[in-house]
């Protein structure tokens, strides 16, 4: 990374590092033997054929599953183990955008945006609905402050997801399958979008996905889920993990080819 | 159309079957391996199956199935099976159907035990006893924080299940009490008159009301139109991963769903309770006074020297009682939720069912230590 902003002091711990970890659902195992770190600032996209584990990983990083064994380190603490204050201190770190967008259905999109806002700060009403005011003019939807989410189409929808995953400034902001449910544009220019606040706000993005053309454009770095070996294989950034593909299934996901599957 | 022909015939080492007619899924196919072991053997040892398919009309899956079968025979019976008599598309069809080997998945359902089964019951009841637990501990948690003001209350949904199960649960409220007051003066008409006591009517049905039936039927309304309701809305909140933005964000889905549904209802609950008992023995009078000619002075004369303030304060603490269990249930059942169609449904029903069970438990247990101390 040539950006200075993003020079940081050596030795310091990555966001996010993850040491051998196993998912299982009950006895079934999901995934095991992943290791890697996400850098500072940077885009990693988590890729792989449908069914092979991302989202299970993703719900493992951001919390809602604990590991069968390995460990998740966030900013060099244990995520997976800690519990109350530590975990809530490190949880108000990180924000989400679900697969649908997850905004609680009963608030307006200022009140979803408002919520976390005053849950963890002490602004008064005025500061906060001027925060929320910018974040979602940030995502393209001023004026849209008392709108209810059923109301809004899907790209908009995630759209002020993203608002809320923002509103608390997280340090690493991490995507569920950005692109799925989404027209060709909407999800572009939700990819757009990504790349500018990951430059401008200087966060770490996680995103996972199984969207070529997205992953190709966001992506510094993809890890790559392989459903048959159940574990990584392969860890670089898109395009020379194409041109240089450590494995068939590896090529075949990133040429979109179908050639010797079964 | 032609009807479905299939001529078997065989030739030296092979058996030739000569398919006819239109092959379409709405009419009856023959099986292969019927019509070839009904077909006549002419000595000579088969080696492989072939086809003639010159007269063959309009196709469909129908055809596909039957030479599936055809195949299955030959690798069964070790014959080779000739495809250069179908036409190109279905030999095409047949290649995709074989294409990616049948997977052993071992999805088919194990068989265990009756002890097995009784121990897996054993655990996943001990399971669901300690998440009940661990809910209500959570809830109990959550309260505290909220006494001691370390969380912001969600007043708005407070003042929602507030509404919802005050003005908007009367209609249904005043109907249940109403009967079920008539109910009870018809039974003490038709017995207490058999010994002349027709006049004690007003004991029966300001008992029955303030102590038990009150308390009760507001309950069981309660608990299948709010319990369910809790359900469904937290059971559709936890499906749309609306309750997983709350964990990820580090607030609590207590806090900010269960604790302001189970305090509205919690609050709202002994007032319904006093409601239906006074609407119970509002109908029971109209009956006393129609059917068994007493007036109603005499009737709430009855009332005054019988009943006490006990009677009416064990009601409006079962109420309470009642409310608390039926918000659990719901709240419990909620959160619980599974993530397919059907599991805001099943979410909602057993809520009820929980909701209901509770309630039926919790009044025995207050009735008999109402025995105990006399109430």
């Amino acid at each position: 990374m040539a950006d200075p902003r993003r020079e940081r002091v050596a030795g310091e711990a990555p966001p996010i590092e993850v040491r051998d970890l196993t998912m299982t659902y009950d006895s079934f195992v999901v995934m095991e033997g992943l290791s890697f770190q996400v850098r500072r600032g940077e885009i990693f996209v988590i890729m792989g054929g449908s069914g092979c584990g991302k989202t299970t990983l993703l719900k493992h990083l951001i919390g809602l599953e604990k590991p069968k064994q390995g460990a998740i380190l966030f900013e060099g603490e244990d995520f997976g183990a800690a519990d109350g204050a530590a975990r809530k201190r490190m949880l108000r770190r990180m924000g989400v955008l679900y697969q649908n967008g997850a905004l609680w259905s009963g608030l307006t999109l200022a009140e979803n945006v408002a919520l976390p806002l005053e849950e963890f700060t002490s602004l008064d009403s005025e500061s906060i609905a001027e925060v929320v005011s910018l974040k979602l003019a940030l995502v393209g939807l001023r004026g849209f402050e008392s709108f209810y989410p059923a109301a809004l189409s899907g790209g908009m929808r995630k759209r002020a997801a993203l608002a809320r995953a923002l509103a608390l400034d997280p340090e690493v902001l991490f995507f569920d399958e950005p692109s799925s449910g989404l027209d060709p544009v909407s999800a572009s220019r939700l990819d757009d979008l990504i790349l500018q606040l990951s430059e401008s706000f200087d966060t770490t993005t996680v995103v996972v996905s199984h969207d070529l053309a997205s992953i190709y454009k966001i992506a510094d770095r993809a890890l790559f889920l392989d459903i048959k070996r159940k574990t990584m294989t392969a860890l670089g950034s898109p395009g020379d993990l194409r041109d240089n593909p450590p494995s068939d299934e590896v090529r075949q996901f990133l040429t979109r080819s179908s050639e010797g599957v079964p | 159309m032609a009807a479905v022909q299939v001529e078997i015939r065989q030739e030296r080492h092979t058996l030739l079957a000569v398919l006819a007619g239109d092959w379409e899924l709405e009419r009856a196919t023959p099986r292969f391996d019927r019509l070839v072991e009904e077909s006549p053997s002419e000595g000579a040892k088969l080696r492989s199956i072939g086809f003639d398919t010159t007269a063959l009309g309009e196709w469909d899956s129908s055809l596909l199935t039957f030479l599936l079968q055809g195949i299955d025979y030959c690798e069964a019976h070790a014959l080779e099976f000739r495809e250069e008599g179908l036409p190109a598309s279905v030999t095409r069809l047949l290649a995709l159907a074989r294409a990616v080997p049948e997977q052993n998945l071992n999805l088919e359902a194990e068989r265990i035990s009756a002890v097995a089964r009784l121990g897996r019951a054993g655990l996943s009841a001990y399971r669901g006893a300690l998440a009940a637990i661990t809910f209500a501990g959570d809830v109990v948690d959550g309260f505290i924080r909220l006494l001691l003001r370390r969380t912001r209350f969600a007043w708005r949904d407070f003042w929602f299940v507030v509404q919802s199960n005050s003005s908007g649960a009367l209609p249904i409220v005043t109907l249940i009490a109403f009967l079920v007051g008539v109910i009870i003066a018809f039974l003490g008409a038709v017995v207490l008159r058999r010994f002349g006591a027709g006049y004690y009517v007003s004991y029966l049905v300001g008992y029955g009301m303030l102590r038990e039936m009150g308390a009760l039927m507001t309950g069981i309304i309660m608990a299948g139109r709010t319990g369910a309701a809790f359900a469904a809305e937290l059971g559709s909140m936890k499906i749309t991963e609306e309750i997983d933005a709350f964990r990820t964000l580090g607030m609590s889905p207590t806090d900010h769903l269960v604790l302001p549904r189970m305090l509205g209802l919690f609050a709202m609950m002994p007032l319904l309770t006093i409601y239906a008992a006074f609407i119970g023995i509002l109908g029971g009078m109209i009956v006393a006074i129609s059917l068994l000619e007493l007036s109603p002075t005499q009737f709430v004369a009855g009332l005054l020297t019988a009943v006490t303030l006990s009677d009416g304060l064990l009601g409006l603490f079962k109420g309470t009682v009642f409310g608390l269990l039926i918000g659990y249930a719901g709240c419990l059942k909620g959160m619980q939720t599974g993530s397919d169609a059907g599991a805001v449904g099943r979410a909602a029903t057993s809520a009820v069912v929980l909701g209901i069970t509770l309630i039926i438990a919790a009044n025995a247990v207050v009735d008999w230590l109402a025995a105990l101390v006399e109430v």
